[in-house]
């Protein structure tokens, strides 16, 4: 059986960014990062377009420099998926103001919805749990969202939900896709200089 | 040449870390390797560096670039059979630019008694090569300082990838059988 949830992820997402004052964005490739430019572009928006599995980690190494702002890392299930190991290396720090948050529609989007292994009952916030995330939620109502950016917002402890979304492919909002200006600004917009 | 025994600990091995501190690095991040094992038990002792085990190499291409977003210097060490599992992820490092300095003790390219690691290993320059990262490569001891320091001022200064290869024939050979 194929399991889905039904939030909507623009909302899901909408609701992840209100307000969001000093928060550090890294989105996985494919949906999460469209969604995220659906809300808006921001000079703080670090968009990933490929290195799949690579989110979690640069978001890791973004929360163990930049300690005194909130990162959230957005994601799909198939990125985080291919990533799983690097929730055990974040384990080891577990640095207070990071959050990983699967945007989980238990299916391949991007590449013609293949259902994927959280489509067939693997729980991603188990494997967070086993990494020694002091806080994990399977979220299924936007209560849970809001639970979520509270929490996340407080930098109170590395977080990690997996947020049960509809499956179903949005209009794409493309971000900027040379890396190298996307960098700079992010790194202009915290006061640092280019090489 | 003579290659140098593994059960003496070679000098340039105590060379790597203090090169490294001396660009401000702040993040070693690795999959262990005996080669590498004075600079991370010297960076696990250090207070000003944060070290990190890796489950994987190519978690700290990612690591490394959310650090330096975050504006502070890394490096990368691993093994040569880890060059392989970085190969897709470099291509974030090839289209963001960003400092990313990788050592890489070598298998599989002098007196290898493992066969297995024999594909990977004498693929290692070649996959580097072909994914934009600059290579260099140290089989004696006095040039293993002279490479770091060389890599490392191209790394930071250039925002580039840059690796230096640590010969097998340098490390020694692997006693497998008292």
């Amino acid at each position: 059986m194929t399991m889905t949830g039904s939030l909507d992820r623009r909302a899901v997402t909408a609701k992840l960014l209100e307000d969001r004052g000093d928060l550090l964005v890294v989105t996985g490739l494919g949906s999460p990062s469209y969604d995220v430019m659906a809300a808006g572009d921001h000079d703080l928006n670090y968009y990933l377009w490929a290195a799949m599995g690579s989110a979690a980690t640069v978001g890791f190494g973004l929360a163990m420099t930049q300690r005194e702002k909130p990162v959230l890392v957005l994601t799909g299930d198939g990125e985080m998926l291919m990533g799983l190991g690097a929730l055990a290396s974040i384990g080891q720090k577990l640095p207070p103001n990071l959050t990983i948050a699967v945007l989980d529609n238990g299916h391949y989007g991007e590449t013609g919805m293949q259902t994927s292994h959280t489509g067939r009952d693997i729980e991603l916030a188990r494997f967070a749990e086993a990494a020694n995330f002091p806080w994990t939620r399977v979220v299924t109502d936007m209560d849970g969202v809001a639970d979520l950016r509270t929490r996340m917002q407080s930098q109170s402890g590395t977080s990690f939900a997996a947020i049960k979304i509809a499956a179903e492919n949005l209009p794409r909002a493309l971000p900027p896709r040379d890396g190298v200006h996307v960098k700079n600004r992010f790194r202009a917009a915290l006061g640092l200089s280019t090489i | 040449m003579t290659a140098v025994p593994a059960e003496e600990a070679p000098s340039w091995q105590d060379q790597i870390l203090p090169i490294l501190k001396s660009f401000d690095v702040r993040h070693l991040v690795y999959v262990p390797d005996a080669g590498h094992a004075t600079a991370i038990r010297e960076a696990e002792k250090d207070n000003g560096i944060t070290s990190l085990a890796l489950t994987t190499e190519e978690e700290g291409i990612g690591y490394l670039s959310g650090a330096w977003l975050g504006g502070e210097r890394g490096a990368l060490l691993m093994q040569s059979s880890g060059v392989g599992n970085c190969l897709n992820t470099l291509a974030l490092q090839a289209m963001t630019r960003f400092p990313l300095l990788m050592l890489v003790t070598m298998r599989g390219d002098w007196a290898e008694f493992n066969p297995w690691q024999n594909p990977m290993g004498q693929a290692t320059e070649a996959a580097l090569k072909l994914m934009g990262v600059r290579t260099w490569r140290a089989d004696q001891p006095d040039e293993v300082a002279h490479l770091v320091h060389g890599a490392a001022t191209m790394a930071f200064n250039g925002d580039e990838a840059c690796a230096v290869l640590l010969g097998q024939s340098l490390i020694g050979e692997k006693k497998w059988v008292k």
